[in-house]
């Protein structure tokens, strides 16, 4: 089930928490919606929902505008951050919940409903806790739980809101790989919010990076962390060191000395943004240089911080960590892949 | 989270279509107004039935003025033995580890689980003829039955949980830490309560004192039974409503209910500003009875 | 093992002996001292004289009236409690804190007050009385009157333990329902009420103890005529008046028990509920 919105925007109480956002998303996919809090992602997540209305803007699910439908009518799958198990019911009655309710013309025989809760537990790997209650599960085993109850309903559209946020981190990491190996299953269209680059990095066919109510840039993980078109996602995602830079004469200079790097023909003040581990050393006059101020050792490489030039410009750049230029006092290099951004 | 709106004008999927909502809070609020508002107003309909100068003149007797005075002597002497109970039971409990502590906290309850008149048949038993105390004390020339020290006794007995159920969950949440920082710096054990176990509680303690005067002075059950109603010496002032209204003097029973039903409001308003106003620090006791 | 033997783990706060010590003193001078006496005076019927006293119709028939009607009107404390609690947590309007307020007058008022302003309005002459009078119907001086008695200082009861439950509740719950498809009925039916069973139990636990015992808001109402409307802590005042103490103390003793009873069965309810749900009312 494909999924469009189209010219969203929302705001609550006069505070706008989304600005005309226009959104894709293929059958099937798994798309992940990130960026820091306040980014507007989780809203962008329960207008899809029908948790709330839209001020502007409207929701496609298919061929079928599902901007003026209930939460009930959009038959969607929602899966929340604590869980929101139902605390009185166990197991199976939680996971069953949705067939229940559902109207006697459309729903399944009680046997039916158990075999078919059943067998969702098992997909989720927790057979033989049907009778549990919720407060005797781990929080990894819960969230589960919330999954295996969304499913059941064979919903069109998965929605997960930061599901693991509640976590701890190795609880994390192995229910990300879980849910990848459960979306190659099941196939379902999977939209997820997060504010964890790594997560979503791993887990999407695609990222939609939001900042502000907007959204930034949407694409493969490849293509958003190779070729970020704005400042933010190319702060956000992975690594990053920015220097603010001058383009003359179509060479980027530090302050009064070139650094060696063409930039076509724009002028003026400008961002350069590189990758600490991007950068080769070099020899030489055109060269961003400058004093070692710290060197850490993280891990397999050596993180140098350097004090650029007169104006004292700081930088952090990744050597392997046995460099013999992780010994030295002064250190120039060049960054190998970057991206200018007007100032 | 992202901002909820405001009590959303159509129904959102936590909500109810607004004409259900509008019915339910109609049906609530004329429950409450039929069985609360109603008496409330009734007492002082009845009180002022024949004018204020009725009203004024029934409070004014000597019965109504003597009631008074035993209700307002009851409570300065039952209060503060209770507020220094409730004290140095919540100080043991919430200070201390000791075996028992959560048998000590129920049978502090005990109180409230009782029937008021069983509360004062208490000390008929232990105090009236066929009892070895009462005519023990009697030859000293103590009298407790049918005369003030019963009613005290009495009226401590039923409102003796009040201040301690309020300052034992608070002092448990403030934990020993101000105390043991205190002591560190070399101060007293005195001077650590004056100065910083006092201040914490003082909210704590000033809603208890309410809820305890309130039920001091309105007790009815345990103080009738105790008190043999002699009217001018041991009639506390719902005792003497009860004299007057058996009587057929219905403006007079009113008449002082209403002063009783002002404290009442009074106490409602303090309870209200300070649960308002300082919740976080009396909080942990839920809405106490 | 070593605090084992223990009595109490050592701690540098002072006072310990002198508060505890107090604290033990006061309480058994003023409750237990009393209390034993009261037990002991009914024992002093023997056995066989204390079961004729407690199994005598007369007792009996107060007893079954004090039950029942607080168990009715404990029942209308739950339906309209609950109604009430969701109204103040979940709606606003115009007026909501004082409304809030007021669920505590029957806490704040004293219950001989309660008791006169009742019997004034369903009296037959009443401002609610005399409109149910020309049907036949009498409130006042019967056991309904009793029952409406005992939903006015039951009430709070029930609604200021439903309160904080309702109030910590997560609308994700509710919202996770929707998802699945169910209705804002079906939400409200197999959701949320459910869950607050615990809360409901207790509630109504604590209103029928309370009104059980209740006293100055019911006699004045109740037409106390024995076999009828008679409350049995009426009986214990009436047999105190005739001197007959040990009578007085089995009924008294009587109640006790189930009062204990009910403090039993309540503490039951939130050790299950915590067991079960994982958390208390």
């Amino acid at each position: 089930m494909e999924v469009r919105v189209q010219n969203v925007r929302k705001e609550f109480d006069r505070f706008p928490a989304l600005h005309d956002v226009s959104l894709d998303i293929v059958s099937g996919e798994l798309i992940a919606l990130l960026g820091p809090s306040g980014s507007g992602k989780t809203t962008l997540l329960r207008l899809i929902a029908g948790l709330e209305r839209p001020t502007a803007g409207r929701i496609f699910f298919g061929d079928e505008d599902a901007s003026e439908k209930s939460v009930q009518e959009r038959n969607i799958g929602f899966v929340f951050q604590h869980y929101a198990l139902f605390r009185h019911m166990t197991i199976l009655e939680n996971v069953s919940f949705g067939l229940k309710v559902r109207p006697r013309s459309t729903r399944p025989p009680a046997g039916e409903i158990r075999r078919r809760a059943l067998e969702l537990l098992d997909l989720v790997q927790l057979s033989g806790l049907e009778k549990r209650y919720p407060n005797q599960l781990s929080g990894g085993q819960r969230q589960r739980v919330a999954l295996a109850r969304a499913l059941a309903i064979e919903p069109r559209v998965l929605l997960l809101d930061e599901p693991f946020g509640a976590l701890d981190a190795q609880v994390r990491r192995e229910l990300r790989k879980w849910l990848r190996e459960i979306h190659e299953r099941t196939g379902h269209t999977t939209i997820f919010v997060t504010h964890d680059q790594e997560e979503a990095l791993e887990l999407a066919d695609r990222l939609c990076v939001m900042s502000q109510g907007r959204i930034e840039q949407v694409g493969t993980p490849d293509s958003v962390y190779d070729s970020p078109t704005s400042p933010f996602v190319f702060g956000f995602i992975g690594e990053s060191s920015e220097l603010a830079v001058n383009v003359e004469r179509g060479d980027i200079w530090l302050g009064d000395r070139p650094i060696g790097i063409a930039a076509g023909d724009n002028q003026g003040p400008a961002r350069l943004f590189f990758r600490p581990h991007d950068i080769e050393l070099v020899e030489g006059d055109a060269a961003l240089a400058g004093v070692v101020a710290s060197s850490r050792r993280v891990g397999g490489t050596r993180r140098v911080e350097l004090e650029l030039g007169g104006a004292g410009h700081r930088v952090e750049i990744d050597l392997p960590f046995d460099h013999p230029a992780g010994e030295r006092s002064r250190i120039a290099f060049r960054p190998k892949r970057w991206q200018l951004f007007p100032a | 989270m992202a901002a909820r709106p405001h009590a959303p004008r159509r129904a959102s999927p936590t909500n109810e279509p607004l004409w259900v909502r509008w019915a339910l809070i109609l049906a609530g609020l004329v429950f409450m107004a039929l069985f609360l508002v109603l008496p409330l107003l009734a007492v002082f309909s009845e009180a002022l039935r024949q004018g204020i100068g009725a009203y004024v003149q029934s409070l004014q007797s000597p019965d109504a003025l003597s009631a008074i005075r035993l209700t307002l002597l009851v409570a300065a002497i039952a209060v503060p033995l209770n507020v220094v109970f409730g004290i140095a039971a919540s100080w043991a409990i919430a200070k201390f580890e000791f075996k028992g502590k959560a048998f000590l906290i129920t049978l502090i309850d005990l109180p409230f689980s009782v029937s008021p008149v069983i509360s004062g048949l208490v000390y008929v038993l232990l105090f009236g003829t066929g009892s070895v105390l009462g005519p023990w004390l009697k030859s000293y020339g103590i009298e407790i039955l049918f005369a003030v020290p019963g009613i005290v006794l009495a009226t401590i007995f039923v409102t003796f949980p009040f201040v301690a159920r309020e300052l034992i969950p608070l002092m448990q949440d403030q934990g020993t830490g101000d105390e043991e920082a205190a002591l560190s710096l070399g101060a007293s054990g005195w001077q650590t309560f004056w100065r910083v176990t006092l201040p914490n509680i003082k909210w704590g303690l000033l809603y208890g004192v309410l809820l305890c005067n309130a039920r001091a002075m309105g007790e009815f059950g345990a103080v009738a039974v105790v008190s043999g109603k002699i009217r001018g010496q041991t009639t506390t002032m719902p005792l003497q409503v009860e004299m007057f209204y058996n009587e057929y003097q219905g403006t007079a029973a009113f008449a002082l209910a209403s002063l009783l039903a002002l404290l009442a409001l009074v106490t409602l308003v303090l309870k209200s500003a300070l649960e308002w106003r300082f919740g976080d620090e009396l909080a942990a006791t839920g809405r106490g009875h | 093992m070593k605090g084992f033997g223990r009595f109490r783990q050592p701690s540098v706060i002072p006072g310990f002996g002198l508060t505890l010590g107090f604290t033990i003193t006061y309480f058994s001078l003023i409750i237990l001292v009393p209390i034993t006496a009261l037990v002991l005076r009914s024992t002093g019927l023997g056995w066989n004289g204390f079961w004729a006293a407690a199994l005598d119709p007369r007792v009996l028939a107060s007893l079954r009236t004090s039950f029942l009607t607080a168990l009715i009107a404990a029942g209308i404390n739950v339906v309209f409690g609950t109604l009430i609690a969701w109204v103040l947590v979940r709606y606003r309007f115009p007026g909501r804190r004082i409304f809030d307020a007021m669920v505590d007058l029957p806490f704040a008022l004293p219950t001989a007050v309660a008791g006169i302003a009742l019997t004034a309005i369903y009296a037959p002459n009443g401002f609610v009385g005399q409109w149910v009078a020309p049907l036949g119907l009498r409130i006042a001086y019967t056991p309904i009157g009793i029952t409406i008695a005992m939903i006015f200082i039951g009430l709070p009861f029930v609604v200021r333990t439903i309160q904080p439950i309702l109030e910590e509740a997560s609308k994700e719950v509710e919202e996770a329902s929707a998802t699945l498809g169910a209705s804002r009925l079906q939400t409200i039916s197999r959701v949320l009420l459910p869950s607050l069973t615990p809360a409901i139990l207790t509630g109504f636990a604590l209103a029928f103890a309370r009104a059980v015992g209740e006293y100055g808001s019911v006699i004045f109402i109740a037409g106390n005529i024995p076999f009828v409307s008679e409350i049995a802590p009426l009986l214990i005042v009436i047999r105190l008046e005739e001197f007959n103490y040990a009578g007085a103390a089995v009924i008294a003793t009587v109640m006790l028990a189930i009062s204990f009873l009910m403090l039993f069965v309540i503490n039951l309810i939130q050790a299950w509920s915590r067991r079960r749900y994982g958390y208390g009312s």
